[in-house]
């Protein structure tokens, strides 16, 4: 049998008309959903359903490279800590405080970190990719717990959330409700945006990455050169989430870089289904949904891991395809 | 165990059929090796000889068909578990443990339930005296061996494990026209303590003259089947099917 | 003249303490990281579980203590425990993903050490427990006392990694585990029981993992989060010194840790991580087989 990377997950179709229908008309119906969810739902799953699509938004960037390129990220949590962090730093030292300063800072700041990242690890295939993203993780965790000064160490950084604000035209603060659409717009934007770049010549390299990657060498791609783009383009929308986290919850803190919530992100991939990006949006919801009940069940102190990861386990071992592939398959009998 | 009635094939395979992937190797393979006897398995490159011998060992899963060994289906079975029951393999490239001795190469074969010291003793001695270049050579890296060493080597390991048969993969391949013929003898030699052999090989002249049948596959299944002196005689049958 | 300046500023009694420092701290990490380095050598899986197994020793060994009194009772038990619960990890996670890609297991490890992390906190809380030494006494190192007991854990782990170098080279398992190293698929066709042969490696490495846990209880605190930072470092080791490459591996592991504890005269222990994080990017970037292995031809 070759191996495939992580057993293959759903293929790409070509979009013949009825696929795309029925994509677009589901496409509908959720943000349909979405949109109104917050008019409906009380306070808490209103930001629930916000975090939601946060973390999904991070474990989607990282789908980009697990599941299309075929290379396993502990690095995600850097990229959404650099996010967060230079957010907070727009935040706090521009006064008065700027959303878009934040998310260019954010952005930037993800953005240079992942190149940085990416220029050492991609030439190192698989599992030395894994470890070295993951202590490159840690060395940025190490820096921004021990820079006190700047950063603000074990306590992080506290600021105010910036007004939705054109300047010139108007200026209006968030409420959880606004906060939530402006959430939802940038996700259901990313989503778009990397849906498109994985269709396109690019995605479709990165998919035979995937693959095969020796053939795809052999052909003649320069597959370093591509992997540095998927690296930087994952680490980019990583940021971003970073960015919105730090505008939802007006915190940032060390914990986030931790290499551990890189695997969160990828136990979100797993669960919801790689290489669809919407899976991991699943994923997360599944997951975050999952411990919210866990803990409402038996209680705060309840260790929800364990059964989660039980799970995550079975998963990998029986649905690779996660809920995702699972649905998939379920719908086409 | 079997019935031992000299109809009862030691090996069988019904109507094999192995992927690799989406490839389609084997398209129903079906031959039989009888106890002792030394069959012949010739073809072009590329024809699924190695790979018939991959799913007699258990190290290919075949989706379809069967393979028997003395009159029991053994499809599925774990390759250590066929080795214990008396298939001995010596695969293409030889794969001798380069960082393990020549002793402890041997020993991987020797080291198994049930044998005494004694017993194993023995067994050495057969191999150094059937292959004294590695009695000469038994405290060195197999990696240091040169090529027609460890092909010697490779054939006296599987012998450890006093197989019934032999799966034989191009022991010839790359080696002078010296230790060619020193094959040879190992194949009578074996031929004479009653293993079976199952040689897959290009050198034609050579399978012609060891083998008892001859088995010529082409395009993943078996298309033709004689006794060996009768495609000696009448080689527009090899033509056909090797172009030589 | 410079230089006699320069070999006065530095803090020679510092350097010679932290020499020990390291050697003693090195030798707890070549224990660990023997443990991976035969998992992954044998069978290609990254046990991101492995800083767990070290933590779960760790807590055995307090446990056992707190009810026999005795040091070394804690150390076999936890050891024995341990192992057992790898083979039932190993049987239970990994077997069922032979075959599939080598990136699966580290998932799978990945979610097991979750588990058990969490575990360890349900059920011990996260305040550290305390593993007392099994004998006290010092001798003097400058001005300082320099505790027997971590000459000890120095000592043994050497003795537990030169015994299990010993099982490699002689005895029919250590020539099972070599050659399903080497060669999976060969093994197997040799009539090796390469699935067990996989489960007794990764007890063993597990087993490695505890007794280190036990041994280094005492110089630390013993908590649930005390694998994270070891599995990180015993990654860095095994990367480092070649993947699959024993004496590489315990080389690496003297090597950072007394590059970190020089380092830690100058910067808090915080800091001085960094040191091992920069010795696995240059090695990366100019020798990613390994420090320590010669250039492969």
């Amino acid at each position: 049998m070759t191996t495939t990377p992580l057993d293959k997950p759903m293929p790409v179709k070509k979009t013949g008309l009825s696929h795309n229908a029925i994509f677009w008309a589901g496409f509908c119906v959720v943000m349909a959903l979405l949109i109104v969810a917050p008019l409906v739902l009380p306070e808490f799953w209103r930001r629930f359903l916000t975090e939601v699509l946060i973390w999904g938004l991070l474990a989607m960037s990282s789908d980009l490279l697990i599941g299309y390129t075929g290379m396993i990220s502990f690095g995600h949590s850097a990229f959404f800590g650099l996010g967060m962090y230079g957010a907070a730093a727009a935040l706090l030292t521009f006064s008065p405080p700027n959303l878009w300063l934040a998310l260019a800072f954010g952005l930037i700041a993800s953005a240079v970190i992942a190149l940085f990242v990416a220029y050492f690890s991609t030439r190192l295939r698989d599992i030395y990719f894994a470890i070295t993203t993951l202590i490159f993780s840690q060395i940025f965790y190490v820096i921004i717990f021990t820079w006190t000064e700047v950063t603000g160490g074990e306590n992080g950084l506290n600021f105010r959330r910036p007004p939705l604000a054109i300047p010139g035209l108007f200026s209006m603060q968030f409420n959880s409700e606004t906060m939530h659409w402006f959430v939802l717009a940038v996700v259901t934007a990313s989503y778009l945006i990397l849906r498109r770049v994985t269709r396109s010549p690019f995605g479709m390299v990165l998919q035979s990455i995937r693959e095969n990657e020796p053939r795809t060498r052999a052909i003649g791609y320069p597959v370093e050169r591509y992997k540095i783009v998927a690296v930087m383009l994952s680490g980019l929308f990583a940021g971003l989430a970073g960015v919105l986290y730090a505008l939802q919850n007006r915190f940032a803190a060390p914990d986030f870089i931790f290499f551990l919530v890189s695997g969160e992100a990828v136990i979100f991939n797993v669960m919801g289904g790689i290489g669809t990006l919407v899976g991991p949006i699943v994923g997360a919801g599944f997951f975050l949904l999952m411990r919210e009940l866990l803990s409402r069940l038996f209680g705060d102190q309840f260790p929800y891991l364990i059964p989660l990861g039980v799970v995550f386990i079975v998963m990998i071992i029986f649905l690779p395809q996660g809920l995702l592939g699972f649905a998939r398959r379920w719908l086409n009998r | 165990m079997s019935t031992a009635a000299n109809n009862t094939p030691l090996v069988a395979v019904e109507d094999l059929h192995t992927y690799y992937g989406k490839s389609h190797i084997l398209h129903g393979v079906t031959l039989r090796i009888g106890p002792g006897e030394v069959v012949g398995l010739l073809g072009r490159n590329g024809v699924g000889k190695s790979t018939t011998l991959k799913t007699i060992m258990g190290l290919v899963q075949p989706s379809r068909g069967k393979v028997l060994f003395d009159g029991s289906v053994v499809t599925g079975m774990p390759p250590h578990k066929l080795a214990r029951l008396g298939l001995g393999y010596v695969p293409e490239d030889r794969r001798i443990f380069r960082s393990l001795t020549v002793i402890e190469n041997l020993r991987t074969g020797l080291d198994r339930h049930g044998v005494t010291d004694e017993k194993k003793r023995a067994l050495l001695d057969k191999a150094f005296t059937y292959f004294p270049v590695l009695a000469e050579r038994r405290n060195q890296a197999g990696g240091t061996l040169s090529g027609g060493e460890q092909q010697m080597l490779a054939i006296a390991r599987a012998m450890m494990l006093e197989p019934k048969i032999i799966l034989l993969d191009e022991p010839t391949e790359g080696l002078m026209p010296r230790m060619v013929s020193q094959i040879r003898n190992i194949v009578d030699v074996l031929h004479r303590e009653n293993v079976a052999i199952l040689l897959v090989e290009q050198n034609v002249p050579l399978t012609l003259e060891a083998s008892e049948r001859v088995y010529i596959m082409e395009k993943g299944a078996v298309r033709h089947h004689a006794a060996a002196r009768d495609l000696k005689v009448n080689d527009a049958v090899i033509h056909q099917y090797l172009g030589v | 003249m410079q230089l006699t300046a320069i070999l006065y500023g530095i803090p020679w009694d510092q350097v010679l303490i932290q020499t020990v420092n390291g050697i003693v701290t090195g030798m707890i990490l070549a224990l660990i990281a023997s443990g991976l380095t035969l998992i992954f050598g044998i069978m290609d899986v990254v046990n991101f579980a492995h800083g767990e197994l070290f933590m779960l020793g760790a807590y055995i060994g307090v446990v056992v203590l707190a009810t026999t009194g005795n040091f070394w009772l804690a150390l076999f038990i936890a050891t024995l425990v341990v192992a057992l619960l790898g083979a039932a990890i190993q049987i239970a996670t990994l077997r069922p993903l032979l075959g599939r890609d080598p990136l699966t297991t580290i998932l799978a490890t990945f979610g097991v050490s979750l588990i058990l992390q969490n575990y360890a906190l349900w059920q011990f809380g996260p305040v550290a427990r305390k593993i007392q030494e099994p004998f006290s006494g010092h001798f003097t190192l400058f001005y300082l006392e320099y505790p027997w007991y971590r000459l000890m854990i120095a000592g043994l782990s050497a003795a537990i990694i030169g015994g299990f170098w010993l099982f490699l080279k002689y005895g029919k398992f250590g020539i099972w585990i070599r050659a399903t190293t080497q060669d999976r698929v060969m093994a197997e066709a040799m009539g090796i029981p390469v699935p067990m042969v996989h489960t007794v490696a990764f007890a063993m490495g597990a087993g490695m993992a505890a007794a280190s846990g036990v041994l280094f209880g005492p110089l630390v605190g013993v908590n649930h989060t005390m694998g994270l930072d070891w599995v990180l470092k015993a990654f860095i080791v095994v990367v480092v010194g070649g993947m699959g490459n024993l004496g590489g591996s315990i080389a690496a592991a003297i090597f950072i840790s007394l590059l970190e504890a020089y380092a830690s005269i100058w910067v808090s222990p915080a800091q001085a991580v960094i040191v091992s994080f920069v010795v696995l990017i240059l090695t990366l970037l100019f020798r990613p087989t390994g420090l320590f292995v010669p250039t492969p031809k």
